[in-house]
């Protein structure tokens, strides 16, 4: 048995944000102490995660029980080996996303800053609270703040557009949530009785017949929508709406992986992967994932808006991760855990770059992009590198998540579901490609001829160059030392045996 | 003064009732401390009577001493000791909202207007805390014919609700009196827990007259709290009466009416007569699965913000009567829970239309644009009440729904279940079209860029204090009552625990 240790560290991981919403409001006419406020709270939210992961990768967890809220059930708070991999991926990169938005927001003179401050803070404490929560109860309180923290950061233009953007947006994440994850949990709870506590061996087994365990299967994975898996996946292009900055961090990281961490939650830790196989009834989200990614790849193709691409990009996937932890076995999920990590650095870069490209230029659409990378040179060569890491191509770590995933099918037996991960690899190449391509290498023979220098290039201002830099080399050293996030989920897997 | 708690609790409002009405009308500035106080006392009471009723368990309260069957007594155990609190509390927080409001929508009659609100406070509490059946048929109507004049104050339109109101809330009771007249007949005695012995120990329950009796009892009630299809009277009595009113009667009438259906089913009849002899749990399920559809769906098609909020009501007293007729243990300690949640969630909506109303002077959605910016504080109480009506944790709707479900699924009741929920999306989509319009509204669709945080353009702006303040308290409360939710409940379980619910179904 790895031991336990109590302590309140994840407690305060979670609170910081939260709590620094009171500065960040109050300083609201004060941009820079505001921004401040904001960089503080996300450096210590670092270090807090950080302090806890020497703990966490020798093998013990660390827990802490806050309110027992309902009889038996309590809002309680556990970090181990997936939730410390996700708090490391959301709150490192919120200090990343924090400089951007300065250089975002400012950049283009967006109004209600310090709203949106506020409701960024107010989100990682929720996707924090997702990571480090204990029990399915816990999960879902948090998972539930996070969609409605989130609506203001994706209206934020209150234009018309955003109106129908956060109208889908919360039509789909209440709906699936109040209507398929209440009611399973509500169930579980019933027929188990129990803590809901996630451990390796799930706590489902016994209490409920093969049809209910399919049932509340079903529901868990389609209710948690954030995950995007299809038909439920509408509302993430719709989410684009929101200034680049949420896109970036929220819906390629921390939303988005919300979604998938809690299916990997349930798969793993409610009913177990053991479980599962002597049920067989996992093959059928396999499937659904299975299409989701070819789907949301074909689709992304046809996207001229370059967010919307990424959008639909992201789709696919995080349908990855859904169907490695849905062929069960240890190597996919290994490496469906890792992905998050993986693609997390990835996607970031290529939305910074999206976001860097309106800041600089105003451009929106692939086909105005032509050429542009002589303009942007760093972006684009970011752009290039996030591209190369969400397709799992070397030198970056989408490789090492891709490669496990792979292998994993290959263990699974699943044959039929190699050939899809083959496939949407040609479709990611075939989408991400040529954008960085065309920016260097221009179709037009005009712009072709055009010699490059440095200094005729225009870039956006530093504090949007300098995040994307930085993750764009983050998915380079990924490659390089992907040890530790092997450590983590195999800590996981482990567990399993 | 300890010992007399529960007598304390009815008759500050009810002698503070009659002081004003001697005082007021010449001293207008009186009736508002009076009213505070009276209600004060009352809750200071409650909360003192609760505590002793953890302590000590149940207790009886002898009017002159004299004992039942012959005297008149109060009663109080786990159950009606939390809905007095909840009642008093309710009516002392809509009292403070009335400062400003009654003065302007009523300004003629301000101490008429607050005579009839302690003595209808009075009624209601009264039918709480009674253990007495025909006492109860007094007090319904004491609170019945109040209300009437009450919601009559309000606009043009409120005559004709508050007559329409009257018709149908005679019958109601009309029909609760000839079950009580049935019960008299067969038991010989009037007193609650009288009448439950003597069916027991003559053995009644086979009874045709027993039955009749409870079917007219069930049938009466039903129409006071506004169950589907029986509900008419009640959208219009609680739109154009004065906005007061509305927060006092919306949040209060149907949930003491809820009550009185539980009190009716556990102390008079037993559970054993209602659920198992008579085999209508699922018929009535049905009709509250129904009751919940319907109200919910008029409500989406409501465009005044106060109409909207009654159809939401009738959903809920779906909700209760669904809960109690599962015959669940759980089910029945859903109901009770959501008795006490839903009438500070009702509370703290129907404040909010107040405040709107005073402001703008206008109940449609669209007078709510723009409100974000205008009125912070009143549009974050605002949220805790949707939230919670829609069941977002950690609210108290949140927890009363999960108690609900639960016992809809133990029971298996699935159907009811599924009502729930779609009446919590429907209920979603409802204030977020309002949370939608109260954040988008005024400002005008153009691209980004342009705004500045310090921007107001004219509009309403924040409430006076006297209004504010009961409703962030209402809002406070709400997320108190969630957070110690466990507290609420394991009072609530104590007392249902002695039926055996569960039990008799399996």
């Amino acid at each position: 048995m790895p031991s336990s240790i109590t302590s309140f560290t994840p407690v305060l991981a979670s609170l910081v944000s939260l709590l620094a919403v009171l500065p960040i409001v109050l300083l609201g006419k004060k941009p820079n102490l505001r921004e401040g406020a904001t960089f503080l709270a996300a450096f210590i939210k670092f270090g807090l995660v950080v302090s806890m992961l020497p703990t966490i990768l020798a093998g013990s967890t660390i827990e802490f029980t806050v309110w027992e809220i309902v009889p038996n059930l309590a809002i309680a708070f556990r970090v181990d080996g997936l939730g410390m991999l996700f708090g490391l991926v959301a709150s490192s990169l919120w200090i990343v996303t924090s400089l951007y938005s300065i250089g975002y927001m400012r950049g283009l003179k967006e109004h209600s800053q310090t709203r949106f401050f506020t409701f960024f803070a107010i989100s990682l404490s929720a996707t924090i609270g997702v990571a480090f929560a204990a029990n399915l109860f816990t999960l879902y309180l948090f998972y539930e703040m996070l969609s409605l923290a989130t609506y203001p950061l994706v209206t934020h233009h209150q234009d018309k557009e955003a109106r129908t953007g956060g109208r889908t947006y919360l039509t789909y994440l209440l709906s699936t949530s109040i209507g398929f994850v209440l009611p399973a949990l509500i169930f579980v709870y019933v027929k188990t009785g129990s803590s809901m506590e996630f451990s390796s061996s799930g706590f489902l087994s016994g209490h409920i017949t093969a049809s209910e365990a399919l049932i509340l299967l079903l529901l868990f994975t389609f209710g948690f929508a954030k995950s995007g898996l299809m038909p439920f996946h509408s509302w993430l292009p719709g989410a684009m709406v929101a200034p680049t900055p949420v896109s970036a961090l929220l819906h390629a990281v921390a939303v988005v992986k919300v979604g998938v961490f809690c299916i990997l939650r349930v798969f793993t830790g409610v009913f177990g992967t053991d479980y599962l196989q002597d049920l067989d009834i996992a093959t059928v989200v396999a499937w659904i994932a299975a299409f989701t990614i070819v789907a949301s790849s074909l689709i992304a193709l046809t996207q001229d808006n370059l967010k919307r691409r990424l959008a639909f990009s992201t789709v696919g996937q995080l349908s990855y991760i859904i169907l490695g932890a849905a062929l069960l076995s240890d190597r996919a999920v290994t490496g469906s855990m890792t992905h998050i990590a993986m693609h997390a650095v990835g996607k970031i870069t290529l939305f910074m770059c999206a976001g860097a490209i309106f800041v600089a230029t105003g451009k929106k659409y692939i086909s105005q992009m032509d050429g542009l990378g002589r303009k942007m040179p760093i972006t684009f060569a970011a752009f290039s590198i996030g591209a190369l890491s969400v397709i799992g191509l070397p030198p970056t770590g989408g490789l090492i998540s891709k490669f496990y995933l792979v292998t994993g099918a290959m263990d699974a037996g699943q044959s039929a579901l190699l050939v899809i991960f083959l496939i949407s690899t040609i479709l990611n190449a075939a989408y991400l490609l040529p954008i960085g391509y065309r920016a260097f290498f221009p179709k037009d023979p005009q712009l072709a001829k055009q010699p490059f220098s440095w200094k005729t290039t225009e870039e956006a201002n530093w504090q949007c160059i300098t995040p994307l830099s930085i993750t764009a080399v983050l998915a380079i050293i990924l490659f390089i030392k992907p040890q530790f996030l092997l450590q983590l989920a195999g800590l996981m897997v482990g567990a399993n045996g | 003064m300890i010992d007399q708690s529960p007598a304390i609790i009815l008759l500050a409002p009810f002698l503070l009732a009659i002081l004003l009405a001697l005082l007021g009308i010449k001293r207008e500035w009186l009736c508002f401390p009076l009213v505070i106080t009276g209600l004060a006392i009352s809750v200071a009471a409650s909360v003192i009577t609760l505590m002793r009723v953890i302590d000590e368990g149940t207790i009886q309260y002898f009017f002159g001493g004299w004992e039942p069957p012959f005297g008149i007594n109060l009663r109080v155990d786990g159950l009606n000791a939390l809905v007095a609190l909840a009642v008093s509390t309710v009516a002392l927080l809509t009292a403070i909202y009335s400062k400003r409001a009654v003065p302007a929508e009523t300004s003629d009659k301000v101490s008429q207007y607050y005579t009839l609100y302690l003595l209808s406070v009075t009624g209601l509490l009264g039918i709480v805390l009674t253990g007495d059946a025909f006492n109860l048929y007094v007090l319904i109507e004491i609170s019945a014919l109040t209300s009437y004049a009450l919601i009559g104050m309000g606009s043009k339109r409120a005559t004709l609700a508050a007559y329409k109101y009257l018709i149908m809330g005679t019958i109601g009771a009309s029909f609760y009196l000839l079950g009580v007249g049935y019960l008299y007949i067969k038991t010989g005695s009037l007193n609650m827990y009288d009448i439950q012995e003597q069916i027991v120990a003559n053995n009644l329950h086979g009874s045709p007259t027993i039955l009749v009796a409870f079917i007219l009892i069930m049938v009466g009630v039903w129409i006071k709290m506004a169950f589907f299809p029986l509900h008419a009277w009640l959208p219009n009595s609680y739109t154009f009466g004065p906005s007061t009113t509305s927060a006092l009667l919306g949040p209060l009438v149907t949930k003491v009416m809820i009550y009185v259906m539980i009190r009716m089913i556990l102390t008079v009849f037993s559970p054993e007569f209602a659920f198992d002899q008579l085999d209508w749990s699922n018929i009535v399920v049905w009709m509250s699965v129904i009751a919940i559809l319907a109200a919910s769906i008029s409500a989406l098609a409501q465009t005044s913000l106060q109409k909207m909020l009654a159809f939401l009501i009738i959903a809920e007293v779906g909700y209760m009567v669904g809960g109690v007729w599962l015959a669940d243990e759980m089910g029945m300690v859903g109901s009770i829970y959501h008795i006490i949640a839903d009438a500070f969630m009702t509370l703290c909506v129907f404040l909010f239309a107040g405040i709107i109303f005073t402001k703008t002077g206008r109940r449609d959605l669209s007078a709510m644009e723009g409100l974000f910016t205008k009125m912070p504080l009143t549009m974050v109480g605002f949220l805790v009440g949707a939230f919670s009506l829609i069941g977002i944790p950690p609210t108290a709707g949140f927890f009363s729904k999960w108690y609900l479900i639960q016992g809809g699924i133990s029971s298996g009741h699935y159907e009811y279940v599924a009502a729930l929920l779609i009446s919590s999306l429907i209920n979603a989509v409802l204030f977020f079209r309002i949370i939608e319009i109260a954040y988008f509204g005024a400002k005008p669709a153009e691209g980004h860029g342009h705004h500045h945080e310090e921007e107001h353009n004219g509009g309403p702006t924040e409430a006076s204090f006297s209004m504010l303040f009961p409703l962030l308290i209402t809002a406070a409360l709400l997320l108190g009552i969630g957070l110690y939710n466990q507290e609420v409940v394991a009072i609530i379980t104590d007392f249902v625990s002695q039926f055996n619910i569960g039990a008799i179904i399996l």
